[in-house]
């Protein structure tokens, strides 16, 4: 057994040799299999680590949400409705939700502004998230103004800021009066945004809105469940743009992979001649060239997976906020939570480091086999 | 023991030493210092994986707190992008929110190349662009 392990050991010697004479491209084949592994590794950080937040978050949406459909584009819900909807066995309440969109021309940002039911706001206040405050640099105390329907302004002195940790729901919100976001969008009494509906059971969940859609024919509800899948389809990993950094990355790896599967240089084909020639057996040269792929990969591997977490966690991953933002002036400041599994980290394991070892072993292996008198002449 | 003409006593250490003047000498053997990278790579990964742990439970009750504010204010949607009301609130869009001007038609906002239509959208019934 040690004798084994001196033989493997003397080998590595051999292949760490041969790697650090052909450092030039055994440091840029790193490099490139490096940022591979980091690009597919951020995304499938990124995208899991949004996907089990958002779920997690969001589980203390509503059931259910309501809404009204007027050709076929949601429209403010008649308050009747609400009426009809509590008379559903199963219902435990039904609530009126207020929210709508304020585009604001000062800094070009979209802001959600809402009337909770759940908080009491003094007449003329609002509460602003944290994303409205540094946009527009205002803090408690001072005064905003906003366009209203009619043309008038109306204005709204800020009484506090909703809590940094929940940045990423609520950057935008502006926390307003029923009154003053009735009056602000010129909107009817008699009609609210939509529907929030809590139920006795959850597994009737299903049944009351069908009942509900059967009811009530315009409307169109719209259960927790579907909401959590809607950030399950935005942060599919096999979906979207991040499917086009995987394939863009995968195939950088396929071309890079069949480079060393083609062949051998004529340098490395007289290396394993010479290796024959001198005593060298075929599994000898083969447990080389095994070694050497596995060096570069598994190191090549765990530098990119290390860069990957720290991009993604400890940086909030600043390489993908700019197609994130987008045209959005409002972005959350938040830090991303790290759900990481080792499923995920050995899926990329076997798509990257298994092919390109057993890339590299079979023409080693061609080239072996051969006769090292003939491999050294050609 | 007696010297040949024109060799100091130590001609072979010191002609080695100058030899290896500017060249870090290597005491390890190479597998032995591979086998310790290979190892402190593994310990970093473990750590990563131990962080991640940690953090995790570190967060859970500030997650909570953000479900909160969820539950109390009935939100909907994550605020992640807020360029169209679309994508601020995908889960509450119209069924054909992302490709609203008419079905089908290209999409000019960056997030929907994020934000995928939703999959009941994805029947064509006629190619119209």
């Amino acid at each position: 057994m040690t004798s084994w392990i001196e033989k493997q050991r003397s080998i590595l010697d051999y292949t760490l040799s041969s790697l650090i004479r052909r450092k030039g491209k055994n440091i840029s084949l790193f490099i490139v299999y490096t940022l591979v592994v980091f690009i597919l590794a951020s995304a499938m950080f990124f995208t899991e680590a949004m996907k089990r937040e958002a779920s997690l978050i969001l589980k203390g949406a509503p059931e259910m949400v309501v809404q009204r459909l007027l050709m076929g584009r949601y429209d403010p819900i008649p308050l009747d409705y609400l009426q009809k909807i509590r008379g559903i066995r199963g219902v435990i309440s039904a609530d009126a939700r207020l929210w709508g969109y304020y585009y604001d021309p000062a800094v070009g940002a979209n802001y959600t502004v809402m009337a909770p039911r759940n908080q009491s706001i003094a007449q003329g206040k609002i509460i602003i998230g944290k994303g409205i405050a540094r946009v527009r640099m205002i803090n408690k105390g001072d005064i905003l103004s906003f366009h209203a329907y009619d043309g008038q302004v109306r204005s709204f002195t800020i009484d506090g800021e909703l809590p940094a940790a929940s940045e990423l729901v609520s950057a935008d919100l502006i926390l307003i009066t029923e009154a003053g976001f009735r009056d602000l969008f010129g909107f009817p009494a008699s009609h609210a945004t939509d529907i929030v509906v809590s139920v006795r059971n959850p597994q009737e969940l299903l049944t009351i809105a069908r009942k509900i859609s059967e009811q009530l024919p315009d409307t169109r509800p719209i259960i927790r469940d579907e909401i959590v899948r809607t950030y399950d389809s935005v942060f599919d990993w096999r979906g979207g743009m991040v499917i086009v950094l995987i394939m863009m990355a995968l195939l950088a790896f396929v071309i890079f992979a069949w480079e060393k599967a083609s062949g051998l240089s004529a340098e490395e084909k007289r290396e394993i001649g010479i290796l024959k020639a001198i005593g060298w057996e075929t599994s000898d040269v083969i447990a080389v060239k095994t070694y050497e792929g596995s060096v570069v990969s598994f190191f090549s591997f765990a530098f990119g997976i290390l860069l990957a977490y720290g991009h993604v966690f400890f940086s909030s991953a600043f390489l993908f906020a700019p197609a994130l933002k987008g045209w959005s002036v409002l972005y959350p400041d938040f830090r991303i939570t790290p759900f990481i599994d080792p499923h995920q980290v050995g899926i990329l394991f076997f798509l990257t480091v298994v092919p390109y070892t057993v890339a590299t072993i079979v023409p080693s292996w061609r080239a072996a086999i051969v006769d090292p008198d003939s491999v050294m002449r050609s | 023991m007696p010297t040949s003409p024109g060799r100091s006593s130590k001609p072979l250490i010191s002609h080695r030493s100058r030899k290896m003047t500017g060249k870090a000498r290597l005491t390890v053997r190479k597998s032995s210092l591979c086998l310790v990278i290979f190892g402190t790579a593994l310990l970093m990964l473990g750590a990563m994986f131990f962080h991640a742990t940690y953090q995790r439970q570190a967060d859970t009750p500030l997650i909570g707190r953000v479900a909160g504010v969820v539950k109390t204010l009935a939100l909907t949607d994550l605020c992640l992008f807020t360029e169209a009301r679309y994508t601020r609130h995908p889960s509450q869009a119209d069924l054909f929110s992302a490709f609203q001007d008419h079905p089908m038609a290209l999409e000019h906002f960056p997030a929907g190349s994020i934000v995928g239509p939703p999959a009941t959208l994805r029947k064509l019934h006629d190619k119209l662009d």
